[in-house]
């Protein structure tokens, strides 16, 4: 069974062409790393699995039917996140106001609601951090908060663009392995949109690379190699691996100086 | 007791009635407001009130229906452009003179009640007539029934506003339906502190607030309870001391907004 599937699928951001006639599925429970420079579509894709964009050409599934706005099934940490790194307002109350945002009426929870809120939080492990002003916390502290608020309501398909942005490596790696925990105990399928791969290598099942409209999707080590990378950069690109790591590199130098950061 | 002569006069049970009923919606607008950092918005919408208070004057119909009219129809107008706006604070601004310039012509226009023009500007709780304070009534059922429906969705809108428009929300709808009911909490509160400081009554208490609880309920409520506190202390020291009321009111909003910031600053945020 299939978490998502793409059959020919193009997609279009106004007049620009991000991915086109791209086809691939991905299966239930997996955890799939997804990378690319930027401007390849990893956010695009989501929004287009989200059903915040139609597809031009093509069919989406997700969970074998055309994807919704509000689909219930699908938790998401937006890339572009409102500033809310100067409020007092304590961590508990920002994750509740994801809670059945979208009904009119009072920003009441219930009960039932307060648990919904403290089970999402005890996932990401951040019951400390529920009593704590927003401001107080550091940015890997807010990000665990957002994660929480993309757990509400048990989604079956976790989508995360660029979570590890802006974070030190330390945080990278607890990030990543809470996911995979996450991913694990609850048998869910999980997106990671991510600019580098080496902080995702021992969590990923599988990797989707995007570049010039086209996707890769496979093992690690059928994607992350330089015949795959030069066909998606469009450019030549080498793949070297040092000490378990991976590092990019076209005939310019590591790709990453242009494009985007592979190790850090 | 002076106190107690203070309720003998009609005027001052009114104004006190009128205080707050502006108070209530003006400190609960007010938190979404400052919430959403949008007190320009607010700031920008008194000032076309005026234009349509002073017309409302001209054509000879009560202040208020003529703020509701302009307010409401600048805050559809804003809500609809909606990111168009962002960063065209110029172009607000050009429009903002614009409408106070229009209601200095409707002022001249009407030139044997220039008492009315101080009336607008900086407000007269004390001269609330029987009929003001049922229209302030109306406005303030209005305006707190239709924040109840939407403050779910303005609270998702406002803290995640990409996740709530994934969970099928729609930013837009929301938005133009917030404006519209600051719309209703300027024109009401014009009547209390005026069109130059309708910003004191809505956005004080709320920036007050915001900066002494981490918790949104009591936020709300908090923000509330400094605008009814100003208010209505604010008219008790003008009964007392011949000064008048929007002073008054505007001192107190921002004397607890000034005691925030030093109470913060005096207690260094503690590393836990």
């Amino acid at each position: 069974m299939f978490a998502i599937e793409l059959d020919r699928v193009t997609l279009a951001r106004g007049e620009r062409t991000v991915l086109s006639d791209v086809t691939f599925a991905i299966r239930r429970g997996e955890f799939v790393g997804v990378f690319g420079p930027n401007g390849a579509g990893k956010t695009t894709l989501l929004h287009a699995i989200l059903g915040l964009l139609r597809a031009s050409a093509g069919e989406i599934k997700v969970h074998g039917a055309r994807p919704t706005r509000g689909n219930r099934e699908a938790g998401y940490l937006p890339q572009h996140r409102a500033s809310i790194a100067d409020l007092r307002l304590r961590g508990r109350d920002f994750v509740a106001c994801a809670l059945h945002g979208e009904r009119w009426g009072l920003p009441l929870t219930g009960g039932e609601g307060r648990q919904e809120v403290e089970r999402a939080i005890a996932t990401v492990e951040a019951q400390a951090l529920a009593t704590r002003p927003l401001c107080e916390l550091s940015g890997g502290e807010r990000q665990r908060l957002l994660l929480a608020q993309a757990l509400l309501g048990k989604p079956s398909l976790l989508l995360l663009d660029e979570p590890l942005l802006s974070l030190d490596p330390h945080f990278q790696q607890t990030t990543v392995a809470l996911v995979k925990r996450i991913q694990q105990d609850e048998g869910i399928t999980v997106l990671f949109t991510a600019h580098e791969v080496n902080p995702l290598l021992g969590a990923m099942d599988r990797v989707l690379y995007l570049g010039h409209g086209h996707a890769a999707l496979g093992a690690v080590d059928e994607v992350i190699e330089g015949g795959v990378l030069s066909r998606l950069y469009g450019t030549t690109v080498e793949v070297l691996r040092v000490n378990d790591r991976v590092v990019v590199v076209s005939g310019h130098g590591p790709v990453e100086a242009d494009a985007h950061r592979h190790d850090v | 007791m002076l106190t107690a002569t203070m309720f003998e006069y009609e005027f001052m049970r009114t104004a006190f009635v009128a205080g707050g009923l502006v108070a209530i919606v003006a400190g609960s607008v007010g938190f979404f407001l400052v919430l959403r950092n949008l007190t320009f918005a607010g700031h920008a919408l008194s000032h076309v009130g005026f234009a349509g208070a002073t017309g409302a004057v001209l054509i000879g119909t009560p202040p208020l229906w003529g703020l509701v009219a302009f307010t409401l129809a600048a805050a559809l107008a804003m809500g609809l452009l909606g990111d168009r706006l962002r960063g065209r604070d110029v172009a607000v601004g050009i429009v903002l003179s614009l409408a106070l310039g229009l209601g200095v012509l409707f002022l001249y226009l009407y030139s044997t009640h220039a008492t009315h023009a101080t009336a607008i500007l900086f407000g007269n709780v004390l001269g609330v007539d029987q009929e003001t304070l049922w229209a302030l009534l109306g406005l303030t059922a209005i305006g707190l029934c239709s924040l109840a429906a939407i403050s779910r969705p303005l609270l998702f809108a406002t803290l995640a506003p990409e996740l709530a428009e994934a969970k099928g929300v729609s930013l837009r709808l929301v938005s133009v339906l917030f404006l519209a009911i600051v719309a209703i909490a300027v024109a009401e509160a014009v009547q209390v502190v005026g069109v130059l400081l309708v910003f004191a009554l809505m956005v004080g208490p709320a920036a007050t607030s915001l900066r002494l609880t981490s918790r949104l309920g009591w936020g709300i409520g908090l923000a509330v309870g400094i605008a009814l506190v100003a208010t209505w202390l604010g008219i008790a020291l003008a009964y007392f001391t011949d000064l008048p009321t929007t002073f008054w009111i505007v001192v107190l909003c921002c004397a607890a907004y000034f005691a925030s910031l030093v109470r913060r600053a005096a207690r260094p945020a503690t590393v836990e």
